[in-house]
């Protein structure tokens, strides 16, 4: 692409996309530093996981503020208008990964004297890897503007909806089979829920790379798998 | 990708089904003596819509409006070839009325143009010249036409001053008085607000859209915001050529070719 013929609008541009990318870098190792916490029950780790979420907020605020004085100041067109819009709605995405992030990190420190088996965790750390892996793709692909990179993470969440069903499950049988289980598994439940979220905050931002690339929604309703739950519930009825 | 394939695509995409075409441009070539300065050009104007002509300096607006009423006529060297029908009547034919013309088809131009005389007479020289009305009728017509304009408040209580004497925004206003005052079906708008102040600019930009209810609308403008804000349906002009014509909200969020969306994001090497 042609650079603008004003050069500070496109030092403009690049440095939205960097903060974002730091954002994203940031989200990134909270939602991984927040399992790691929660796996070693470590609430050292927990808490410093929790202290970087405020980074991430900063950075959105910059990122809304900068984004605010280039709509003022460029009053950007087509491609520009996009790109600064589909950041603001990016930034948003990944402050509400870090706030959900941060919360898993908040039930790590909860259950950092639990002595339970390991093994409870087993199907959330596979949860967590897929959401990181899914987080880290889109990340690459709004950075390399590659839409069939987005579009594989936008199909990708399902498996993630699968896997949360699986476990939803796999927690509610271990909550069955022994009481003593019962308060961990409710802080893991609420842990799988939040990278459900994740997974579905990580889509938003594929359905915007897309936006900016190609200038059309992506408006087919995605698969969703998230059935499975009130269905469990309903069949207790 | 062939230039003239490139226009009469653009302009076949947008027929817009239950809008009134009312004028219409086929295929038209323009001339400045041996230079072309318009090269196949194929576009509608609905009625009851504004149109946005955006380019750069030179690529041939201006010159298309000038061809919708024949102004170039006055000049000798200058000729056009092709259709431009207006309600299905080819204005570039020999047998048009031309007075008649540039009373069904009014251009308000850059510079504020009032005639050295009274606010009154601007607008009632006009008329004049096409209607018989008694005192009281042109009365009417004239607080009408000034009204139109959203200049009446502003000039009711000194009709009988020069109209030079009024602020710049006034000036184009009594303008557009003027051309409405004739009740045309076309208004042709050539970069009416460059000369104006924001608040004069607003205000003409509120008079585009009251007076989109009765006319046809075309406007010429380097000022993209003022196209996007102002018109429904915007064209994108490059050295002669129309390179795209479409809905506006389209042409400047998705244009579909790669020099509409240079040009408007101000990339245009």
């Amino acid at each position: 692409m042609n650079d603008h013929i004003v050069k500070s609008f496109d030092q403009d541009l690049a440095e939205l996309d960097r903060l974002v990318a730091e954002m994203g870098g940031l989200a990134e190792n909270l939602l991984a530093d927040a399992f790691s916490a929660l796996e070693r029950r470590d609430p050292g780790l927990a808490e410093r996981a929790i202290a970087s979420d405020r980074t991430i907020d900063l950075l959105e605020r910059q990122i809304q503020e900068r984004a605010i004085v280039m709509i003022a100041r460029r009053q950007p067109l087509a491609n520009d208008l996009r790109h600064v819009m589909t950041v603001l709605k990016i930034a948003s995405d990944l402050e509400r990964i870090g706030d959900l992030a941060k919360n898993i990190a908040k039930r790590a420190m909860a259950v950092s004297g639990d002595n339970r088996p390991r093994q409870l965790i087993n199907g959330l750390g596979h949860m967590c890897e897929l959401a990181h892996q899914q987080l880290k793709d889109v990340l690459d692909a709004l950075g390399t503007r590659d839409i069939a990179k987005a579009l594989a993470v936008w199909h990708g969440d399902q498996r993630l909806d699968d896997l949360y069903n699986s476990v939803f499950r796999e927690l509610l049988t271990y909550m069955m089979e022994d009481p003593r289980n019962i308060g961990l598994c409710t802080h893991l439940l609420f842990g799988a829920k939040n990278i459900e979220r994740i997974g579905d905050h990580t889509t938003n931002i594929a359905e915007n790379v897309h936006y900016l690339v190609t200038g059309t929604m992506l408006t087919d309703d995605r698969p969703k798998g998230e059935e499975a739950a009130p269905v469990l519930f309903g069949a207790a009825n | 990708m062939n230039s003239i394939n490139l226009a009469q695509v653009a302009a076949s995409d947008i027929v817009i089904p239950g809008l009134v075409e009312r004028i219409s441009v086929r295929n038209l070539d323009f001339y400045y003596g041996q230079s072309k300065a318009l090269k196949s050009i194929s576009l509608p104007l609905y009625a009851n819509r504004v149109t946005a002509f955006i380019g750069p300096s030179g690529c041939g607006k201006s010159t298309l409006l000038r061809v919708m009423n024949r102004m170039y006529d006055l000049y000798p060297g200058q000729r056009a070839e092709g259709e431009v029908l207006l309600d299905g009547q080819n204005v570039l034919s020999p047998a048009m009325d031309l007075n008649l013309l540039r009373a069904r088809v009014g251009m308000v131009f850059q510079k504020p143009t009032p005639f050295p005389m009274s606010i009154y007479d601007n607008i009632a020289f006009g008329i004049g010249l096409y209607e018989k009305l008694s005192k009281s009728e042109m009365d009417g017509r004239v607080e009408q036409a000034l009204r139109r304009a959203a200049l009446w408040d502003e000039v009711k209580d000194k009709l009988r001053t020069s109209g030079q004497g009024l602020s710049g925004g006034q000036q184009q206003r009594l303008c557009i008085a003027r051309t409405v005052a004739i009740k045309p079906e076309v208004i042709l708008l050539d970069e009416p607000c460059s000369a104006l102040d924001p608040i004069s600019t607003a205000r003409i930009e509120e008079l585009i859209e009251e007076l989109k209810a009765d006319y046809t609308i075309a406007i010429v403008t380097h000022n993209m915001q003022q196209a996007s804000r102002t018109s429904d349906n915007t064209a994108f002009m490059y050295l002669g050529e129309l390179i795209e014509f479409g809905p506006t909200e389209q042409v400047f969020t998705t244009p579909r070719e790669k020099r509409t969306q240079d040009y408007i994001t101000g990339r245009f090497g």
